[in-house]
């Protein structure tokens, strides 16, 4: 019988990998945005997880809403990075500093 | 019992290897197919704890749609690719660090001495996951739901409207502009007193 | 019957505004004629009634006291406007609308080539509303409001011609040195409501002696103790000073005679200027019970009965000579209620206010003859050529020199002898002082008069050929004042003063029960046992001091301006000293500009310099910027405005918030 903690680990692992994914390939938006999918992923184990330990398909349904809102998130991410590329014909997080204090 | 385990161990090493690699590949093109790979494990993984219809939902969705996006993206983009990923050298140590420390302080946290062994709930063979899920779905998260159609209504018009061009520039006459225009908005008489010669 | 007398008080009062609400307002549609026949019949309607209503107040014993308007309401103090006619309001009522019917009138000779006489006739006219609404008022706030009121048209009309500097100049400072006036008053207004709970002039007096027996006493300085009653009058009697021109706080008098001739006449001699005594009066149930105030009242106005008589003296502007008598008669009117005659001192005011009203409207009229050259150096000998104005010039200075049977005499007299009954603190230099003022008002007044009328012409050629008699609107006026100021003494002295014959109901004196004198302080009943009539008093008075001295200021005056005109420069040139400190006018000006004006401007520029400019500017108002300048030159690093620092710091705050939570 798999303990619900392997579960969990595994999505802790795969939450660190996005967030190191997010801090090394910090000039690349299109991995840093592919890093979040991830980090959402990781998210969505440990719910769907919980939900099936616990009995409660709540956590499925949130789950279910997760997925719609990231599926939206990316393609607006995306639209936003295709307008940008268009703009500065680059995608380089290191020079987006104009909100710089 | 047994091949559930091994289904699980090999699985999530899958997942862990093809998340670690995504992070690390040069290209984009690869990370991205990695993310893919990624995607499909842990769809693997969503079956193995009975939530079938998630796990589908995300192959469908992720795999087929979402990535086919980025790939879209990735390959539309002219950019030179080693180039950008300046510094990754640079913030390992650090970022290496820190995330080892918080999935360090993670495991540590949701290990077994702290959560326990939960036994998951059994189910008959005739059980339905996308019944169940249904049931809740359209009965008490009916609004929650169409709020969500309405969001995806949201994000498609605004992918659009960001990303679209516009009109492009021809010249092409319209002939009902043409016809509707009125003399009197174009030209305006003034009465004004003769100047007298300086 | 009341309801009549309420009615026609308020027609009384109302008026006068109405007629300056027209004048002022319509001024341009109505014309100057229509301005000033719409004030004057206004303010003549006034006048008849107050003479009805004087009439059935004083001889049918009726009276009037009651709100007419509830004007606000605050917890347990309600402010009313209302009336309380009485005696002493019905006397002022009269005094007010028959001076200012006269000065009306005058003006519209006056004033007659001044592009402003529309503005003029609406400011006299509010001037009479803000006045009688002083004069009527049966509460403190009601008072108070007449008070600032009559002030601030006094203002208005001292500034009159405000392309003149001088005149602006004047109008500030009468308005500024009012104010260290009224600062007391509302002092003592705000003393009165806290110590009886109420504004009402009658319920405040009917529990005067209740709370004067309970002798609170309060700490206005640490260490000292005072009865709470002085305090209470003392600070009211402040905005007296303030209002009727008593030393220190005269100075602005004789600058106020930058105004028009007229508004000399009505406001800084005949009604504005009294209103401190009025209100003394008004309060004697209080001052009553406080002899320290009454003869801080005594003390005060016998100083400036004497003192500023000397400076009438040496002036040579006609207004200025009679500006200084106005204090001068003043501070016998203040002498006379520090001395508990309040019925002499209301019986001066209301002979002051005609014979003085006479010799400003009279100066007025010599004025208009010299083309307004005030100056008396350039004058003599105009009897021959304004003799109405000589003659009502004469009665006027007759009557302000006590020379019997004329007015001043009477009402004078009887200061003087109340003065000399006094027991009180400082009865004795009161006495010394208001005795020698007989002598220097007939010198100074005379001294005004042969300068002017008599002697050698000194008109200058130019203006010689145009003066002639003014015209009929400006000698009416001085003829009907002549009249009261002949006649007005031996008619009333008996009456007013003694109620010897008897013409009037219970209690005896004029004023009866407006005022209220403590028997110990009773003067007056003194004097009444002398009393014999006002032929006897006339004769009586070759055997009295105060004649004599009025005599001989007369002949001193004569000998030296019209005999011996050359003996004035001697004096002065023997004795420089006395002349510098008297053209100086004791140096108040003096010390005011230094003290005051230049230590509230140093005080000024040093709060400006260090509380508004180094401390609000520069520390409040710049610091708080410069600090927050500051901080986010520090804070703003923290915003990089790279992705993936704001990320890291999440991921930072996520760390911590495990590590809090679980171990």
């Amino acid at each position: 019988m798999i303990p619900l903690s392997s579960y969990l680990i595994v999505g802790a692992i795969l939450f660190g990998l996005s967030i190191a994914g997010i801090v090394l390939n910090r000039n690349n938006l299109i991995i840093i945005l592919m890093c979040i999918e991830l980090m959402l992923l990781a998210v969505n184990t440990n719910f769907v997880a919980f939900s099936h330990y616990l009995g409660d398909n709540i956590g499925e349904v949130f789950v279910f809403f997760i997925l719609t809102v990231a599926a939206a998130e990316a393609a607006i991410g995306l639209a936003i990075l295709m307008v940008l590329y268009r703009h500065r014909q680059n995608i380089s997080v290191d020079e987006l500093d104009s909100l710089k204090g | 019992m047994l091949v559930q385990n091994i289904v699980f161990y090999a699985t999530a090493a899958l997942l862990v290897f093809s998340g670690f690699m995504m992070i690390i590949s040069r290209n984009p093109v690869r990370s991205a197919l990695f993310l893919v790979l990624a995607f499909v494990a842990s769809s693997v993984l969503w079956i193995l704890l009975e939530a079938e219809f998630l796990g589908l939902v995300l192959v469908f969705v992720y795999v087929g749609a979402v990535m086919t996006l980025f790939l879209f993206v990735i390959m539309m983009l002219y950019l030179d690719w080693q180039h950008i990923r300046g510094g990754f050298v640079k913030y390992l140590p650090l970022g290496g660090l820190i995330v080892a420390a918080m999935v360090g302080l993670m495991i540590f946290i949701i290990s077994p001495n702290h959560f326990g062994l939960l036994l998951p709930v059994e189910h008959g063979a005739d059980y339905s996951n996308i019944k169940e899920l249904g049931e809740v779905l359209y009965t008490q998260y009916a609004y929650p739901f169409e709020l969500a159609a309405v969001l995806l209504l949201v994000a498609i018009i605004s992918a659009i409207s960001l990303s679209h061009q516009g009109k492009t520039k021809n010249k092409t006459q319209d002939v009902s502009k043409q016809v509707q225009a009125n003399p009197d908005e174009r030209v305006r008489l003034v009465k004004m007193p003769v100047e007298k010669k300086q | 019957m009341l309801e009549n007398l309420k009615a026609m008080s308020m027609v009384v009062v109302m008026a006068p505004l109405v007629g300056a609400i027209i004048a002022g307002l319509l001024g341009k549609k109505i014309g100057r004629a229509g301005a000033h026949w719409i004030t004057i019949s206004l303010v003549g309607l006034s006048l008849c009634l107050s003479l009805i209503i004087a009439n059935q107040v004083i001889f049918h014993g009726q009276g009037f006291n009651g709100t007419i308007y509830t004007w606000g309401i605050s917890g347990n103090f309600t402010f009313n406007v209302g009336f309380l006619i009485d005696r002493l309001s019905a006397l002022m009522m009269v005094v007010v609308t028959f001076v200012s019917f006269l000065v009306h009138v005058y003006s519209m000779g006056y004033m007659d080539d001044d592009p402003g006489y529309q503005r003029f006739f609406s400011y006299i006219s509010l001037f009479t509303f803000a006045m009688l609404m002083l004069v009527t008022s049966n509460n403190f706030l009601q008072i108070f409001f007449g008070w600032e009121a009559v002030g601030v048209v006094s203002y208005f009309l001292i500034g009159f011609w405000f392309k003149r500097e001088p005149a602006n100049f004047g109008s500030l400072k009468a308005f500024l040195v009012n104010r260290v006036g009224d600062f007391g008053f509302l002092l003592g207004i705000a003393a009165v409501l806290q110590t009886f709970g109420t504004l009402d002039f009658v319920s405040i007096f009917a529990n005067a002696e209740t709370i004067a027996a309970k002798n609170i006493h309060v700490s206005i300085f640490p260490g000292t103790s005072w009865s709470l009653i002085t305090v209470i009058c003392i600070l009211l009697f402040i905005g007296a000073m303030g209002k009727s021109a008593q030393v220190p706080l005269h100075v602005w008098l004789p600058e106020s005679m930058e105004g028009p001739t007229p508004i000399s006449a009505l406001i800084h001699a005949a009604t504005m200027v009294t209103a401190g005594v009025f209100m003394v009066s008004r309060m004697s149930p209080l001052y009553e019970l406080s002899e320290v105030a009454l003869s801080m009242i005594l003390v005060i106005g016998a100083t400036g009965a004497l003192f500023m008589g000397f400076l009438g003296i040496v002036q040579h502007d006609i207004k200025r000579v009679v500006a200084y008598s106005t204090l001068s008669q003043l501070g016998y009117m203040m002498a006379a209620l520090g001395a508990s005659a309040f019925s002499a001192g209301m019986f001066h005011l209301a002979t002051h206010a005609c014979f003085k009203a006479l010799l400003f409207l009279g100066a007025g009229s010599v004025i208009i003859a010299m083309h307004h050259d005030q100056d008396m150096r350039n004058m003599g000998n105009l009897r021959k050529y304004m003799p109405i104005t000589y003659i009502t010039f004469l009665v006027g200075a007759l009557s302000l020199s006590a020379i019997p049977p004329f007015a001043g005499f009477y009402s004078k007299d009887a200061i003087i002898e109340a003065v000399h009954e006094v027991t009180i603190p400082g009865g004795d230099y009161a006495y010394i002082c208001v005795l020698l003022g007989a002598f220097v008002t007939a010198l100074y007044t005379f001294r005004a008069f042969f300068l002017t009328f008599h002697g050698k012409e000194r008109i200058p050629a130019k203006t010689k050929p145009y003066v002639k008699e003014s015209p009929a609107s400006v000698w009416i006026p001085l003829a009907v004042l002549a009249v009261p100021s002949l006649v007005l003494g031996g008619m009333m002295a008996g009456p007013i003063l003694y109620d010897k014959a008897g013409i009037f109901q219970q209690p005896a004196d004029l004023l009866g029960p407006s005022v209220y004198v403590a028997p110990q302080y009773d003067v007056m009943a003194k004097l009444s046992h002398h009393w014999h009539g006002a032929w006897e008093a006339a004769f009586g008075a070759a055997l009295t001091a105060p004649f004599w001295l009025a005599i001989a200021g007369i002949f001193v005056a004569w000998f030296t301006c019209v005999k011996r005109p050359h003996l004035r420069e001697d004096v002065t040139k023997r004795f420089p000293t006395i002349y510098k400190i008297l053209v100086a006018k004791y140096g108040f000006d003096d010390f005011n500009q230094w003290f005051f004006v230049r230590g509230c401007r140093k005080l000024a520029d040093y709060i400006f310099r260090f509380a508004d400019a180094k401390f609000i500017d520069d520390w409040l108002v710049n610091g708080s910027g410069r600090v927050v300048g500051h901080v986010s030159r520090v804070a703003r690093h923290l915003q990089t405005g790279y992705l993936y620092h704001y990320a890291f710091a999440m991921i930072l705050g996520l760390v911590v918030f495990l590590i809090w939570l679980f171990v």
